[in-house]
């Protein structure tokens, strides 16, 4: 194959059959009062396979903090939240979302208004408290599932109270619904869920092969379904033919980069607003983002989940999350992906809207290079409010860091 | 005043006292208002507050970023100097996403003999919630008895809770004398007596605390003309300063929502029943901190209630920089003043106080509004 063509193999046609997909479920999601259907907005943590037995249709304002950064309106948005007083401090998802709420802002408006709120705190308390917000602003019901955090283990009593909570959760639907949990249907959507969370893994598993089919920046973007649109069947269809494309690429011979010389690991969120940047600053090294943590977590509870009894095991996987755990139990995981996909250096995202995923990390940025004995660089910013970043200095380090990568590796 | 200084002394320098006490019994850290002293007590152990208050922080940014809070960063910095030596060990409600991670990173760092994590609920206001903190309860009390090769009876439990409900009585006691008559004592005194009944030896700070509320109950009651009566609202006040240059400018501040205030003392536990129970419902009533869930407007409310009772001109916010649940709350707080034409101010402190002579303006023009 030449090089014109391999270059325009690179460009994905599940691309575009994405943003169709993404964008019919936001024309669905913003005419639910013409169709009478019910919106719930959750949080990226939360169980929405209940809201998809229901009918009901989820929207993410997480999903759409991403939109904002990616769309370069985080700025503003946040600036107008801080307005509003909230501390330029606070995360810039809730900062930009409490904002596009009160003037539909942002690349589609805002989006539509709840008629109920789910949230679940196994990804921070800022979910917590940003839910609160919007259930004062909205005036709708708000239902709290309450994972208490694993440090090192799953005690029986925090098993036992969150068992408890998904039944009240299904109640808090039947009464805002005003109908009964579909049981039968449960089942269906238990299977789509675990089909969708295995095609999603092997997606990701995928950038083991050596060069990477794809990167981290463009798992970044496919991730929207699987947070979105978990337990349907467009979810698991979609992901097949992904995997379908990425296999044939791998025997076609097109990669992610034309010439991976060195393997890179991102921890945290990513940077929605430089992602492009990020992408080529790194491939200009010949550095190909092979894996994240972030985008694992939304398959990294497998292990807890029972094909034949799937609401029950739920409760276990969706409370020892990467972000519900302990720092000592995240950098197992950290080793597991450095040995996995074999990579040459650690890219830690020290995300000042995350304190949860960042405090912690000059720990295991510490383990991993002890233990693992490669290199680690830190890059500062707010996820989705691209004032906060600065270009410059991180293409310094960016530098610097390849540099150190290059004389070890050669 | 005597009853006043033995507080001042301690806090001063707590980590003097923490040395002396240890020699005598074993003491285990806490940096939260939902640690369940009275099982920690119950144990034969001493309750130590962590403030932080060191002023060398460096040692912490090996471990934590610069948007991590203060009270957070100065308890990691006690720690790995070496600071906390004398304790036996610590404990760590659920409390914030910082706290959680400090608890890892304490964990990870240190080897006393003994570490807790109590993970209480987030939601106190459901039937399932409330079992589930009745069950971490019970769970922190075997904990300790592992821990400390102690029993902890119902017997002992119920001889701390009516310590402890001396220690809160007595220091609503205080709190609501100086409402009265703010000349009574100084703000700064106040927060020292508050921030000494966490340091102290519970049973020495329960007498030391029943004999203040005494003397003051029985001097007279000065009320100096003209000045505002204000309430500070936030996380912790471990500066005592701020209220001195609060009173140069014109206002006591006679009342507050803080954990080393009102939060601290608010809510009795009953003395009869099952005594984990009892300890936690203390918790359901209790003025809630914003890491906590009860209802969307419990701290509005609370607010607008004390402003009421305590005849609050206005408030003056309090704000821990990068503490994300008080921030968080802030607007929806500030609106229920204004809806009442109550003015109010923000303060955020990082670490150390502002120059004295910008935070006295500051106050002054907040002061003239009132």
């Amino acid at each position: 194959m030449s090089a014109p063509e391999k270059e325009k193999k690179r460009s994905f046609r599940s691309a575009k059959r994405m943003r169709d997909i993404m964008t019919e479920y936001y024309i669905n999601a913003k005419t639910a009062p013409q169709t009478g259907k019910k919106v719930a907005w959750i949080t990226s943590g939360g169980p929405v396979e209940p809201l998809i037995v229901m009918d009901v249709i989820p929207v993410y304002p997480e999903n759409y903090g991403a939109m904002i950064g990616a769309s370069h309106m985080g700025g503003d948005l946040c600036a107008k939240a801080e307005a509003m007083g909230y501390s330029p401090d606070l995360c810039s998802y809730a900062r930009a979302d409490i904002a596009a709420a009160v003037e539909n802002g942002g690349p589609i408006g805002g989006l539509p208004r709840p008629d109920m709120l789910i949230c679940c705190n196994n990804i921070c308390g800022t979910v917590l408290k940003w839910y609160e917000v919007q259930a004062r602003y909205f005036g709708v019901p708000l239902f709290i599932l309450d994972t208490p955090f694993c440090h090192t283990e799953f005690p029986d009593q925090a098993r036992k109270y969150v068992r408890r909570q998904f039944d009240e959760y299904i109640a808090f639907l039947e009464t805002a619904c005003g109908r009964p949990f579909d049981e039968e249907k449960s089942l269906e959507v238990g299977r789509l869920s675990i089909e969708g969370q295995k095609l999603w893994k092997a997606v990701l598993d995928a950038t083991a092969h050596k060069p990477a089919p794809i990167t981290a920046f463009d798992a970044f973007f496919f991730l929207a379904l699987i947070v979105t649109l978990r337990g349907t069947q467009v979810a698991v269809d979609f992901y097949r033919d992904l995997l379908q494309e990425i296999n044939e690429r791998i025997n076609d011979g097109v990669f992610a980069l034309e010439n991976e010389k060195y393997r890179i690991l991102w921890d945290n969120l990513p940077i929605w607003y430089r992602l492009k940047w990020l992408s080529d600053t790194f491939a200009s090294h010949g550095a190909c983002l092979v894996a994240d943590t972030y985008t694992t977590a939304w398959c990294g509870s497998m292990k807890y989940i029972d094909e034949n009894n799937f609401f029950e095991s739920i409760v276990e996987a969706y409370t020892r999350i990467y972000l519900n755990i302990g720092v000592d139990e995240m950098v197992k995981t950290v080793f597991e992906m450095i040995d996995k996909y074999q990579v040459d250096g650690l890219v830690i995202h020290s995300n000042r809207s995350c304190k949860p995923y960042s405090f912690g990390q000059y720990d295991i940025e510490k383990m991993v290079r002890e233990v693992k004995g490669i290199p680690t660089m830190t890059i500062e910013s707010h996820m989705t409010d691209e004032r906060s970043f600065s270009e410059s200095a991180t293409k310094t380090r960016i530098d610097a860091f390849m540099e150190i990568i290059k004389a070890r590796k050669g | 005043m005597e009853a006043i200084r033995a507080f001042h002394h301690v806090v001063d320098d707590p980590l003097k006292y923490l040395e002396g006490v240890s020699l005598r019994k074993k003491a285990v850290g806490y940096c939260c208002s939902y640690t369940p002293e009275e099982v920690i007590h119950a144990a034969g152990l001493h309750p130590f507050r962590l403030f932080g208050l060191s002023p060398d922080t460096g040692v912490a940014d090996g471990h934590l970023q610069s948007y991590c809070c203060s009270l957070v960063r100065g308890v990691l910095s006690d720690v790995l100097t070496g600071r906390l030596d004398t304790l036996s060990g610590a404990v760590f409600p659920h409390t914030c996403d910082t706290i959680q991670r400090l608890s890892d990173i304490w964990r990870m760092n240190t080897k006393f003999p003994f570490f807790a994590d109590v993970v209480l609920p987030v939601k106190l206001d459901t039937p399932s919630a409330r079992e589930y903190f009745e069950e971490v309860l019970a769970k922190f009390r075997a904990d300790l008895e592992k821990g400390f090769g102690v029993s902890v009876t119902d017997a002992s439990l119920k001889g701390s809770i009516k310590l402890y409900n001396l220690i809160r009585t007595s220091l609503r006691k205080i709190f609501e004398l100086r409402s009265a008559s703010p000349g009574l004592i100084s703000g700064a005194e106040l927060n020292k007596v508050a921030m000494g009944a966490m340091i102290l030896e519970r049973e020495t700070a329960a007498s030391m605390l029943a004999d203040l509320a005494d003397e003051l109950g029985r001097l007279p009651a000065p009320s100096p003309a003209g000045r505002k009566r204000v309430m500070l609202v936030g996380s912790l006040c471990s500066q005592p300063d701020i209220h001195a240059i609060l009173e140069k400018a014109g206002a006591d501040a006679v009342w507050d929502d803080l954990c080393t205030g009102s939060r601290y003392f608010d809510g009795l536990v009953r003395e009869d029943g099952d005594p984990l129970t009892a300890i936690a419902e203390r918790y359901y009533s209790r003025i809630i901190c914003p890491a906590k869930h009860s209802s969307l407007t419990a701290r509005g409310e609370n607010l607008l209630k004390s402003v009421d009772t305590h005849r609050v001109e206005g408030v003056v916010f309090l704000m821990l920089k990068f503490c994300d649940p008080h921030a968080f709350d802030y607007p929806y707080l500030k609106g229920f003043l204004d809806g009442r034409g109550v003015p109010s101010t923000l303060l955020e402190i990082e670490g150390q106080l502002p120059p004295e002579g910008q935070l006295l303006t500051r106050f002054e023009t907040f002061v003239q509004m009132l």
